[in-house]
């Protein structure tokens, strides 16, 4: 099962010809996914890596049968790419794209919403069900195919906590990047509920970080629906405030965001949470 | 990036939403001829200056720049004040608040007013604020207007002026890519006119390549700061002494963590993001080196940033600088292999574990301190 990707995706890369389309189109076939085709205005016919490019997302798809796509365009190119995938027939658009302008999002967001298109992102690592797909950047060599499904605000240190599972013995069913702005297409309550839904999903670690309310959100949401064990590291307690740490939706403003009340939040709907990221793994060994 | 009240009011104005007569000063003998009583504000990015002393009424051209003399390079509320804003005191009848913010949970642009104004809006009862989200592909119409003020009470040409000033609230936060737009108060005067007394606006940090306008206008940033900023990189000043190089702003805050449960306190955050180029690597320990850190720490996790990138970035820096300071590397992901091999040709030795080398850095820290 998994979530999102799997055996079933078939991959649409978007800004293939480019220097890290062409690096991860090679990263994600290594991986097992089924990379059908790439676009890239202005360089239909070509080939890269045996994978067809075309001009445009519409064409890709009526060529292919594609139903997913992942976006490496520039930021200031981002918003036409990213509705013109969302307009071409796939579900899954995945947006790595970092610094998209907020207003952007919030567009490319309500028109998603709109066709019923699933967005991940944007400035996230991806996605990856290990032995069946991954639609990211994630370095390959960190995941080992089981039951613990990871959800995460942040990109290197999602492969920092699922290497140290990796490490523990302890594979992942799927590890959703779902990116550190503060307007993004997934959330983790969509991925709480997709991960209790999956049959092979058994528990679940919750990556979070200091910045507006979706910590609090989803403990909300574990509360009322999750009866999976949750566990969870949140990033940033020794951060100031008023200072955006790194990410642009990492910031405590005007003492709300901060990572004492999302720990105290989730904390009081069962889940564990880990003062440091290796930890995660040590409170999942304890329990099984 | 936030704005001064004054830059806001400057793209009020432009947009033909009712402000205040005034102009802003960066010295004293440059107010003129005061006739009618005047506002003297000190330009500081924070809320909350009037109780901080930082805005100063006069009714003659003498006590207006006294009291502009004294508010000039005093510090309201942590900030150095540069400029004053003087105004025309508006005779008030009442004050309302009005904002439109993007919002994290809905994804979308939410407005916010109450007749409440002139007080921080967390402190209004949730039954007395107006709460709209707006569909950002079809944007404000009339009718958001007429749903505030059916909801504020506010009536009458009152009620006309407050949804255009709404009006030109959206467009203003669409044009200018913001984040946040802010009056409070909006104030309703005794002839009868609603004016934008107060403007907040903050504009979104990656929006500005299509806004030229601003570059070089963000006075909050320290000077290195501010050098990061030009060169794309992201660098926090913080109060300890460590300093941090990590990739990815999470890995970069977990390394903060661990840092600080060995006793260890950052004193720079300086994320490399995504990069894949040594330039960029041997410019931010440039960067970190003018921070003057007692010891610095780096913290890789290679993906899209190689680790054998920030190696070479790092021996070319070294090769070229003359750095004294202690160096501790935790290396991991993608040619890692390579990365400790190239470290290690310049005398680094890099540990693989996260704990151990924050234990390590923390460490050595103290013994540059001499067990301060």
């Amino acid at each position: 099962m998994a979530i999102i990707v799997n055996e079933n995706t078939r991959l649409i890369v978007q800004g293939i010809t480019g220097h890290q389309g062409q690096y991860h189109t090679g990263a994600m076939k290594e991986f097992g996914t089924n990379v059908v085709g790439g676009v890239t205005p202005g360089k239909g016919g070509m080939e890269v890596l045996g994978v067809p490019v075309f001009d445009t997302m519409r064409e890709a798809v009526s060529a292919t049968g594609a139903n997913a796509s992942i976006i490496y365009v520039p930021a200031r190119f981002l918003k036409d790419a990213a509705f013109e995938a969302i307009d071409s027939g796939v579900k899954t658009v995945v947006i790595i794209t970092e610094h998209v302008p907020v207003h952007d999002a919030m567009e490319i967001l309500a028109f998603s919403h709109r066709k019923g298109v699933r967005v991940i992102g944007p400035n996230c690592p991806g996605i990856a069900s290990p032995g069946k797909a991954k639609v990211g950047i994630m370095p390959n060599a960190i995941f080992k195919e089981g039951s613990t499904g990871v959800v995460s605000r942040s990109g290197t240190l999602t492969y920092e906590i699922v290497n140290s599972l990796t490490e523990a013995g302890i594979g992942q069913s799927t590890a959703v990047g779902i990116g550190g702005d503060p307007i993004i297409g997934t959330t983790f309550i969509n991925a709480l509920r997709m991960f209790q839904d999956d049959p092979q999903t058994e528990r679940i670690v919750m990556v979070g970080e200091i910045g507006g309310t979706a910590e609090e959100e989803a403990a909300e949401f574990i509360r009322e629906y999750v009866t999976k064990p949750v566990y969870s590291y949140i990033a940033g307690r020794t951060a100031p405030p008023g200072k955006r740490m790194g990410h642009a939706g990492a910031i405590i403003a005007k003492g709300r965001g901060t990572a004492e009340s999302k720990i105290k939040a989730l904390e009081s709907v069962g889940v564990k949470v880990a003062k440091v990221p290796v930890e995660i793994a040590d409170l999942i060994k304890k329990d099984i | 990036m936030k704005l001064f009240e004054y830059m806001a009011k400057e793209i009020f104005r432009m947009h033909g939403l009712p402000v205040p007569d005034g102009y802003v000063v960066e010295s004293a003998e440059d107010i003129r001829d005061v006739r009618n009583p005047v506002v003297v504000k000190s330009q500081v990015p924070i809320g909350g200056r009037g109780k901080a002393g930082g805005i100063k009424f006069a009714e003659s051209t003498e006590t207006a720049r006294e009291e502009a003399k004294g508010l000039l390079g005093s510090e309201v509320r942590g900030y150095r004040v540069k400029h004053i804003l003087v105004e025309e005191k508006l005779d008030i009848n009442d004050e309302f608040y009005i904002s439109i913010m993007m919002d994290r949970s809905t994804r979308m642009p939410l407005l916010i007013a109450s007749a409440d104004g002139g007080v921080e809006i967390e402190s209004v009862p949730e039954n007395r604020i107006f709460k709209r989200t707006i569909d950002p592909t079809i944007g404000y119409n009339p009718y958001i207007g007429r749903e505030l003020t059916k909801f504020t009470g506010l009536t009458g040409d009152t009620a006309k002026q407050v949804s255009f000033i709404a009006g030109k609230m959206y467009e203003i936060f669409r044009s200018e890519d913001a984040e946040l737009v802010e009056i409070n108060p909006l104030v309703l005067t005794e002839d009868g006119r609603v004016i934008a007394a107060d403007g907040k606006m903050t504009i979104n940090d990656d929006s500005l390549f299509r806004h030229p306008e601003y570059k070089g206008r963000d006075e909050e940033l320290t000077p290195i700061e501010r050098k990061a900023r030009e060169k794309g990189i992201a660098f926090i000043q913080l109060d300890g002494d460590i300093g941090v190089i990590a990739n990815g702003a999470g890995l970069t805050m977990a390394t903060l963590d661990s840092l600080s449960l060995h006793g260890g306190k950052a004193g720079v955050f300086l994320d490399l993001g995504g990069t894949d180029s040594p330039e960029m690597v041997k410019s931010a320990f440039e960067l970190m080196m003018e921070a003057d850190p007692k010891v610095i720490f780096i913290n890789i996790f290679g993906g899209i940033t190689k680790s054998d990138t920030v190696a070479t970035g790092l021996r070319e820096a070294l090769s070229s600088m003359d750095v004294k300071v202690p160096i501790i590397a935790r290396i991991k992901g993608v040619n890692e292999e390579r990365a400790i091999e190239i470290l290690s040709s310049v005398g680094i030795t890099a540990v693989s574990s996260l704990a151990e080398a924050a234990e390590i850095a923390v460490r050595r820290r103290n013994e540059a301190a001499g067990g301060d």
